[in-house]
This record gives C-alpha cells, structure tokens and sequence, in this order.
C-alpha cells in the first residue's frame, strides 16, 4: 500500500437547485493508492467539517457498482477514466500524485441539480412507470419452467437488464439522450416470451415519455463507452426497430409477430 | 426546462404519472412516428439514403466526363428523356428532383427540431472540458459539415444548372452543354477549392451519416455489424474520390 | 429461563395445528376484505425494497390506497439490489431430493434451531412462488440450453436449489419487484415519497396510527396517517461502520418504532459473511462482499506455516491447508457462514493470514480453471471477477483472491408474529427489518427468498385480518395531538444535533461506535469483552452528545445531520446489541460466545436455557431494557447438534 500526496480537487459547489454555482479548489494531501475515489471524497469532506465549512454533497450508496445512486463527471468523464466503472468502483491507484481533477455533476435538463453534485434522475422512473414492466399481478403466475428460453435469449435479456440506472448515459451523451437507458429495459423485456404480449405497448410508452424529458440518439456511441455495465447501443437499434413496428403494427395480429 | 428543481412546497408523492400519457390522443399513426425524436431520426435515416442514392448515381454519372464531351453532354440529354416515351420528356427528372427536395427539406427539418430539442435537453452545459471517448470529429460535426454541403448544393445549381455564376472564360453559359460548363468552372482556382471542401465535408457527413442509418432504422444483427462502419467509410471514400476527381483533373490538364 | 420475563404480548398467533398444515389453516380462517372495500383502507410501506416494494406493489394491486417510502431518489436503489448470489426455492428442478419439507429442516438447522418453525416452514411453501411471479415478472433468471432454469448450490445445503442472475440476482429481483410497483404508480395507485425518511411512528390508543417522516430535499418534518404502517427497512448491519451495507443501510425506522413499543427481537444474531474482500487501508469506508456462490468452484486456503510471505503460486501444495475440507469433508467449502467466517478467523489469528496486511485467505480458482476452462469459470463469475479486480487491482483469473468475514445480514429485528405484526398492533415489519425466520444464523440465497415472501405472499394475506374489523371506523388523523407531540420531538432531536456544535463528525463517532462493536460484539464474544463494551459505549454516546459537529442547517439538504441521526440510533442499538449478546449464554449460529465451545472451536448450544426468541422492551434506556421471551418450541425437527462434518 502506498500513498499519493497532494491530490487538487476542482469541484463544483452549488448550494441549491436555483443557486449559481462554481468551482472551488480543494486539496487533499495524502490519500492511499487503495482508497476509492468515493472515500477520498469522504476524507476530504472530513477535513471540509473539521474546518467547520459545509461538506461536499454527492450522491452514493452501495459503493460496489449496482446501486446506481453515484455519479459525477470525473476530469469530462462520466464515471471517471475507468470503462465499465461507476464512480464507487474507481480507486485512487488509477491516479496520480499532484493530480488535479475536475468533478462536476451531470448536466441534463431533466436531471436538475440539488445540491453540489447530486442531481435528481427521477425522470427516469417517469420512463419505467409508463411502461417498463411485465403486467404480471401476483397471484397469477404460471410455473416458472412453463415457457423454456433459449439460453442466448435469457443471456441478451440480461445483458440488457444490467442496467443499473445511474444517469451516465445521459450525462455522457453530446445530446443529453436517455436512448441507452431507456433501450436497455425495453430490450429486456421485449426480447423475454413473458414481455411479448405487452411489447408494443410499452416501447410506444416508453419512447414518447422519454422524449418529454431528453434529447434524441444521434448515433455517438459515448453513451456505451460510459456506461459502467458496458450495455451495448445494439439495443438503441433494437428499440427503434419495435417502436417502427409498433406504429405500423395491426395490434389484433400480435401473436403473429 | 433549465437545469432546476421544482419549488421545495411542491414536493410531494409522485403518483398517476403514467395515466396523463395513456390519454394522449393518437394522430395518424406516420404523423405520431414522427412526433417523436425515434421517428424523427427514422426520417433522417430514410430521406438520406434517397440523397445517398443521388450523390452516388450523379458522381457516377459524371463520370462520363472522363469519356469525353459527347458522353456526358449525351448522358445529360437522356436524363431529361428518362422514361421517355412513356412519360413525357422531364417529367421523370421532374419525379424524381421533388422527391430530392421533399427528402432536403424533411432531412432538414427534422435536423432542425432535433437539434433545437437537445439544445433543450442540456440548456446548462459542462463547465468543465468534456473528454469524449466515442464521438468522433464526424458523429459532433454533422450540422457543421451539414450546412456546408448545403451552402455548397446552391452555389453547385447556379454555378452548373441555372448559370449565373459560371461567366468566365470563352463562351457562354448553355445549360446542355455540360461538359464546357464544367471546364469552364473548374479553371477558376477558388470554385475548385470550394468544391473539394465541400466534398470533404460530404464525406465526413457520409462516415457518420451512412453508418449511422443503419442504428435509425434499427438495422442490427450481429452477423452484419462489423461491416456498417466499412460500409459507410467506403461509401463515402467513393463519392469524396470521384467527385473531387473532377476539379482535380480539370485543373491538372486531363479534361479539358 | 434465565433472566427472562415471559410476557403476554409475545404470541406467536400460530394456528393450533401441525406445523405443515398451519399456513392453509390460516388461509382458511382469516378475515377478508371486500375487495371494493379494500381502497377505504390506506397502508403506509416504508422502504422499498424487496419486501417493501413487493409488498406495496401487491397490496396496490389488491386495491389498498398504499403510501410508500423511500430516501433514496428511486426505489430501486434499495439494498436489495446488491445481492448477488441467488434465491432459494424448494422447486426441485433438479430432482435431487429437494422438497418443501427439506428447505424448511435445512433453513430451521442452518439457523441452529432459533427461528420460529412455522414462520419458516410458510417460508418454505411460498418460496415455489416467488420463482413462479418473478420469471413472470421478466426476471432473467440463468437458463440451461434447454431453455429450463438453471440452479447451482448454496453453503448449508446438500441440494441444488438456488436460482440466479449472473452474479446480480438481486438486483434483477428488485428491479421486478420495482417495476411491479412503478406500475401501480404509474396507474395512481401507490403514492410514492422519495428522498423522505421515517423520523419517528405515532401509536394512538394501542395501535399504529402513522408514521412522521423527514423530507431529505427541504427538512420538512410531516405526519402521515394510517390503517396500517409495514416497516420494511432493511436490517442494521452497519452498526459495525465497516460492511457489506450500502452506506446509508441503517436501524432508523425500526428503532424509532421500538422506541414506541415494538419489542426488538435478538439484536445480537447478526451475519459474518466469509467471504468479503479484506480491509485495505485506514480510509476504508465499506467492505465488498464476494457471493458466496464463489465457494460453488474456489477453495479456501491458508499456508500452514504462520507468517508465510511466499506468493501463492510458490506455495506448494502440501504446505497449503485447505481448512474447510479437512475440517468439514461433507460441505467442505460450503460449510455455512458462520462456520467459514470462524475458521477464516481461526486461521487468521494464528498468522496464517494472507495478503499485505495479514487480514485475509485465499479464494483459489486454479483448480476451477483447470478443471472446468477459464471460459466456463467467465462464464459463471466473470462480474464478480471483475469487481474483485476493480477493487483489490489483482486479477483473479491468476492470483487467488483474498477474502476475509465482514458484517453482512443481521438476523435479529422487530419481533413480528406469524402474521408479521410487531407488538404495536398495525405496525408490521417485513423483510430483513423483523427476526422471524433465520433464527441465529441465515442460510445463502434465503435472504432474497424472505423479503419477496413478505411482501408477495404474507402480508397481502395477513393484513386484511387487521383491517377488516376497522372497516368504516374512524382513524385518527394527522391533527391528533399525538402526531403533533411527535413532530415536535422530532424537529427538536435534528435541530439538537444542529446545536451541539462540538468538534467531531458523525462519522467519526460512527467509525468508534463500529470498533468497539467488531472487536466485543462481533465474531467471537466473551462475557468480559461485552462488559467492557457495554461500559465504552455509554462513555462514547455521551461524548456524541456533547461533542458532535453538523455543519449546515436543518432547512435544505444536509447529508451530515441526517448521518447524525442515523448514528445517533445505531449507538442505542449498539448497547441493546450487546446487552443481548451478554445475556445469551449459549453459542448458537453467528453468535458465538467462546466460553460456548466444545473442543474443536465449534459453538455449544444451550436449548434448556436459551430455545427462546430474546425480545427486549424500551424502557427509556437502552442499557436498561427488559429482555422478554418467547419459548420456541420444535414439534416438526428435533433440536439436534448442528454437524456439517
């Protein structure tokens, strides 16, 4: 284990969502090489306290990559320099002494910010309640080896339903997008037997209650290249494939499909 | 939709959010496509393959040049008689140039209410430099290299179909006779650079754009995949290639 | 019973019939509800976890007007989504002899003859369910090439009997679970409140009648009222500071509904999971855990000489002691926690630890890989591999993994009957947050299993038992001068912390009060080692009391005052922890108290004294709380000595 030292800390600071903010530069003048990048916060906002000033807001909870509750832009990096990693998961090794770094919050209109770093992505569950779900109420379930998947299907199902909904899609794309976010659910469900009968329905859903809070995918690709789970944008093409056939679909031959 | 938050009295539980979108009345179901920005970009993808399909067919057109002034001023004329004499002379021209501009001014609009929406979506920008991993000079610079070629495709009809600014040299300005017209215009030093700029720039907006189509349409299977990108650098090698042939051969002598 | 008040308010409320019979025997008897009837009646769920959010989701469904909770920003950041290894059903897919019966007995025996027997055979029953409603949901659960569901193998049991998702089965149950109740908001039947946390429950005239929570964005301290509050908050393992917990898992809402009377059941069963990535450095914040799944291909090992230095790869086999096979033949490395944790403890203690800073052993894939081709062992680890990687920066694939206990599930919690109402009628708590049904010691993959039983199959069904009498009564509202009295308290303890304006952050107390619970209440116990804690901590809280610093203010949002509440709570459950852990004499599943051992190290239990449920009472004090008891009684599986030899 060893140390680095003297790591600046440019940070963005803003007191509440209607505030102006700005950066202020911090130094934290030694952190070991096998603390997280989140725990180097922590150490810093422990210094920010004993110095009796307030100390850095930002979101994080689970600090092992699944909560999707951290964020940050890391040096114009969403989630830092790390691929596949969120936030929580990025430790200090991958840095060096006398760094300076930049962290600014996510920047999208439909993600406001509250305060300092933390931003509220409850538009996000706007899109999951308009339609990203199997209609399944309890109670009336078959048993679960009634309908067999085919191991690839479960496999890309899952690869898809990763998705840990943290933001960084968005806060990635040039165009402030949710198209990765958003596919990735309606690739899980719609590539499942179980989501077939509801598949049109949703990504229609899906799409138009996107669109009241994001920009539009124009194909960058830095979404991908951002998200912690590494989803891949096939499934943008996925979604806009079923949200064309759900437009041009005759909905009473559905089980033909 | 600044980068806000709603006044603190108004927080409260969040319920019924998904009833309000269920009432949404339906319009006709191509309007309701492109109501949204999937179907808008489904527009985008359609309206340039058509103009895709235009630049190839004309810079092969035009290849012609290279078979002397008979050929070309002779593959001019039988443009206008396409479908001749079952359709009356240009009227097949006539189809097909409105199809081109109904496809201009759709690609366009749509450009337009696009990109006006993601202005929207991050009205507060990155205060701090954005370091991009994926976006290429390409995929962040299609307005740019957009309107250039647009800028370009006036000048390119005054100069080549309607005449006004091809003056220079011998001669006058006949619009059958292709070939002079084209001579004539690529002498001039300037119109040359302009035109291999704005070749360049057609390409650019190729790489991304004939690459991109395929994610718009919801072209993806993994058995094709990896050749989308060396589709669409390929396509757009070829037209850049070929058009910028022209000037290029005009000015060095070959044609002329 | 030593030291014990039996007390008339602990009845189980089993039915009166053989164990197997008693969950249709219920289902027959119990009360309903109209279902036009059911949206006159509102419930409150805090939490939104697996229990919370399938317990709302449900109830919405049945047509209650349910209320939820949560203080993360979306529900589906609870804890729940960290879960990695699997859940347990009694399908038998595999036709390896499993059956409802066996993952009840092996659930009873891995809890070392401490839960309840018919919360736990109910468990058993619904657990075929829940795979059948999750897959419905679109769970991706791993499948075989056939298409069937794929299940692996569990620590503590001898079949195969666990379903998954990759290395993130709970996530992707809770985001069924999740997405299931953002249906119901979506269709306005769940009210949803994020970023707001229960501050304090509000009894009127014997029963629950809401709840007062704190909005985290503004500091708003509101009431909320009820028929009926269900707390499904999660379990308090981070009183330990260090632990697999997410970093805001805390004891809040079932402390403040303690507070009020609902008895705190067995607060020292508490999980040591064994295999976590070792502390690294002083700044640690949290521990990683390693599912336990790992255990299905790694084999566990030290050097056995003590202070061994040498790389793994140097040390040859026969200097290596794979401890769990030689010391358990029939589990080997799936010997249950408690039992792993130990030995991992054992070796470590006698210098045989691994790794720069002594404080681990080795999780060896080689054999796997060997074996089974580096694919495969991708194929079924590969995330969890790379989360090692990400954290530890040591490939896995060629150096062992290193691995050592950490704090992870905390069997203890409020006392619930079998209809999971705490002793506050009204107040009922589900999921981790109540004791029922791991007794000292949880089995891998049932945690998931529980929560989804709660929310799905239990309490759906019990609380219309509650409710149906109340039908057309009045309920108190938010105006009750009760609600008011305790908004009062509450605005006054957050603007208190606010006041002491001392010196030191919340987490700093938190980091003192989670050393002195590891090191006297967490492993490995002694009468003397608790006496000294129980006579630290007092000395410390009082310290916290005087000498806390909260930046800030109380009208926006202040992570650092609401962490001080957190902790403030956790220091009165630390000493009631340890109060239980000095009053059980015995060693029973992760409690293990070493003057309780037989010769081999292994936990000695005491069924004369101690085949009880330890439910303490406030009174005002932590560290004077009565201990109350519930005989359990075993008419189904006979108390025998837990071997996995």
């Amino acid at each position: 284990m060893s140390h680095l030292s003297d790591i600046k800390l440019k940070i963005w600071r803003q007191a509440g969502p209607d505030q102006q903010g700005r950066f202020e530069t911090y130094l934290v003048p030694s952190i070991s090489d096998e603390a997280s990048f989140l725990e180097m916060l922590d150490v810093l906002n422990e210094q920010l306290i004993h110095e009796g000033r307030e100390p850095v807001v930002f979101d994080h909870d689970c600090r092992e990559g699944i909560c999707g509750t951290c964020s940050l832009m890391i040096d114009g990096q969403a989630h830092g320099p790390q691929r596949g990693t969120a936030t929580c998961q990025l430790h200090m090794r991958k840095f060096q002494s006398g760094a300076e770094i930049v962290i600014e919050p996510w920047r999208a209109s439909a993600f406001p910010i509250i305060k300092d770093l933390m931003v509220d992505r409850a538009a996000f569950d706007r899109i999951v309640e308009a339609g990203g779900f199997i209609t399944a109420e309890t109670g009336g379930a078959p048993d679960a080896n009634l309908i067999p998947i085919p191991k690839p299907v479960a496999d890309a199902a899952m690869d898809a339903a990763a998705c840990i909904g943290c933001g960084a899609c968005v806060a990635a794309c040039p165009n402030g997008a949710a198209n990765l976010f958003t596919a990735a659910k309606v690739a899980h469900l719609n590539l499942l037997p179980q989501g077939q009968a509801e598949r049109f329905k949703r990504v229609e859903a899906m799409v138009e209650t996107m669109d009241e809070y994001f920009g539009s995918c124009t194909n960058h690709g830095e979404c991908e290249a951002a998200c912690p789970k590494e989803i891949s944008i096939d499934v943008i093409a996925l979604m806009h494939q079923d949200y064309r056939k759900a437009k041009f679909q005759n909905r009473k031959s559905l089980s033909r499909t | 939709m600044a980068q806000t938050l709603q006044p603190a009295q108004r927080r409260g539980p969040v319920t019924g959010t998904a009833t309000a979108t269920s009432k949404r009345r339906k319009k006709f179901f191509l309007l309701d496509l492109y109501g949204t920005a999937v179907g808008k970009k489904y527009v985008m993808a359609i309206t340039g393959i058509a103009m895709m399909g235009f630049v190839l067919a004309h810079m092969i057109g035009n290849l012609k040049m290279y078979l002397g002034e008979s050929d070309l001023n002779g593959y001019a004329e039988f443009l206008t008689r396409l479908g001749y004499p079952l359709a009356p002379e240009n009227a097949v021209l006539w189809i097909l140039r409105a199809g081109l501009i109904a496809s201009l001014a759709l690609h366009l609009h749509a450009a337009y209410s696009l990109t006006m929406m993601n202005r929207h979506a991050r009205a507060v920008k990155y205060q701090s430099a954005r370091d991009y991993q994926i976006a290429n000079f390409a995929s962040r610079t299609m307005r740019l290299t957009g309107l250039l070629v647009l800028t370009f495709l006036v000048w390119h009809l005054l100069d080549f179909t309607f005449g006004p600014t091809n003056t220079l040299g011998e001669g006058t300005f006949d619009r059958k006779d292709v070939y002079d017209n084209v001579v004539r215009s690529f002498e001039r030093v300037p119109v040359s650079a302009f035109y291999i700029l704005a070749n360049l720039a057609l390409g650019v907006h190729l790489y991304h754009g004939a690459w991109s189509i395929f994610q718009s349409l919801g072209w993806n299977n993994p058995r094709f995949n990896q050749w989308r990108r060396a589709f669409a650098t390929a396509f757009a090698a070829i037209v850049v290639v070929g058009n910028v042939s022209f000037p290029v051969a005009v000015l060095a002598g070959v044609v002329g | 019973m030593s030291n014990a008040v039996l007390n008339d308010k602990l009845h189980s409320k089993s039915p009166k019939v053989a164990v197997p019979e008693m969950w249709e025997t219920f289902k027959s008897d119990m009360k309903l509800v109209n279902p036009n009837n059911k949206r006159k009646f509102k419930i409150i769920v805090v939490g939104t976890g697996l229990a919370g959010a399938s317990a709302a989701a449900t109830l919405a469904e049945l047509g209650y007007q349910v209320d939820a909770f949560t203080f993360h920003d979306s529900p589906r950041r609870a804890h729940s989504i960290a879960a990695q290894g699997g859940i347990n059903a009694a399908k038998n897919y595999k036709g390896d002899g499993d059956s409802i019966h066996r993952l009840f007995y092996d659930t009873i025996k891995g809890g070392d003859f401490r839960a309840r027997e018919s919360n736990v055979h109910r468990l058993a029953e619904v657990s075929v369910d829940i795979i059948d409603q999750m897959v419905a949901q679109g769970v991706p659960f791993a499948r075989e090439y056939g298409g069937l569901l794929d299940n692996r193998s569990f620590g503590g049991a001898q079949v195969s009997r666990t379903f998954y998702a990759r290395g993130q089965t709970g996530q992707q149950l809770l985001l069924g679970a999740y997405q299931q109740m953002a249906r119901q908001i979506g269709l306005g039947n769940v009210r949803l409140w994020n970023r707001t946390e229960l501050v304090d429950t509000v009894v009127v005239d014997g029963r629950c009648a809401g709840i007062v929570t704190r909005d985290l964005m503004t500091g708003e301290i509101v009431s909320h009222a009820a028929h009926a509050v269900v707390l499904c908050t999660g379990g308090y393992g981070n009183v330990f500071f260090l632990s697999t917990n997410a970093m805001a898992c805390n004891v809040t809402a079932a402390w403040r509904a303690h507070r009020r009377g609902a008895f705190f059941a067995n607060p020292c069963y508490t999980q040591i999971h064994p295999t976590c990535i070792p502390q690294a450095d002083e700044t640690q914040s949290k521990l990683t855990l390693m599912s336990e799944s790992l255990r299905n291909d790694g084999r566990v090992w030290v050097p056995k000489m003590a202070g061994d230095d040498r790389e793994p790869h140097l040390i040859p086999e026969d200097e290596r002691d794979y401890y769990l096979e030689r010391l358990y033949p029939s589990f080997g490395n799936l010997a249950p926690r408690d039992i792993s944790s130990r030995a991992a403890k054992r070796a470590v203690d006698k210098g045989q630890g691994v790794g720069p800073l002594k404080n681990g052993v080795y999780l060896d894939f080689s054999d796997a890989i060997t074996r089974l081709g580096k694919d495969v062992v991708q194929e079924r680890y590969g995330n969890l591999f790379e989360m090692y990687e990400r954290i530890a920066g040591e490939d896995p694939y060629t150096v062992p993994m290193r691995i050592y206990p950490a704090s992870h599930y905390t069997m203890g919690g409020l006392w619930v009957d079998y209809e999971l109402m705490t002793t506050i009628p009204g107040l009922y708590a589900a999921g981790e947050a109540n004791f029922s049904d791991h007794g000292a010691n949880r089995l891998g993959a049932s945690a998931l299993m529980q929560g989804l039983s709660d929310g799905y199959f239990v309490l759906p069904y019990t609380i219309g038992n509650y409710l149906a009498p109340m039908l057309n009564k009045p309920i108190p509202g938010t105006d009750h001068p009760a609600f008011q009295a305790a908004e009062a308290e509450a605005r006054q303890r957050f603007q208190g912390y606010l006041d002491i304006k001392g010196t030191r952050s919340p987490d700093w107390f938190h980091r003192e009060l989670g050393k002195i619970i590891w090191d006297y209440c967490g492993m490995e116990r002694t009468e003397q080692g608790l006496e000294k804690a129980l006579s630290e901590l007092p000395a410390l809280y009082e310290e916290f009391q005087k000498d806390l610093r909260v930046t800030g203010d109380g009208g926006s949002l202040n992570q650092t005052l609401e962490k001080a509440g957190r902790v403030d709570d956790f220091f009165q459950l630390g000493m009631l922890m340890c109060k239980d852990a000095l009053e059980r004499r015995e060693s029973c599943g992760g409690h293990f108290r070493a003057e309780y051992q037989d010769d081999e190290g292994e936990a000695t239990r005491d069924d004369e004294h101690f085949a009880h449920v330890a439910a303490w009472e406030w009174t005002g004090d932590p560290m004077q709380s009565i201990r109350n008891v519930e005989p359990l009684e075993f008419t189904t599986v006979h108390l025998a000595t837990r071997s996995y030899k």
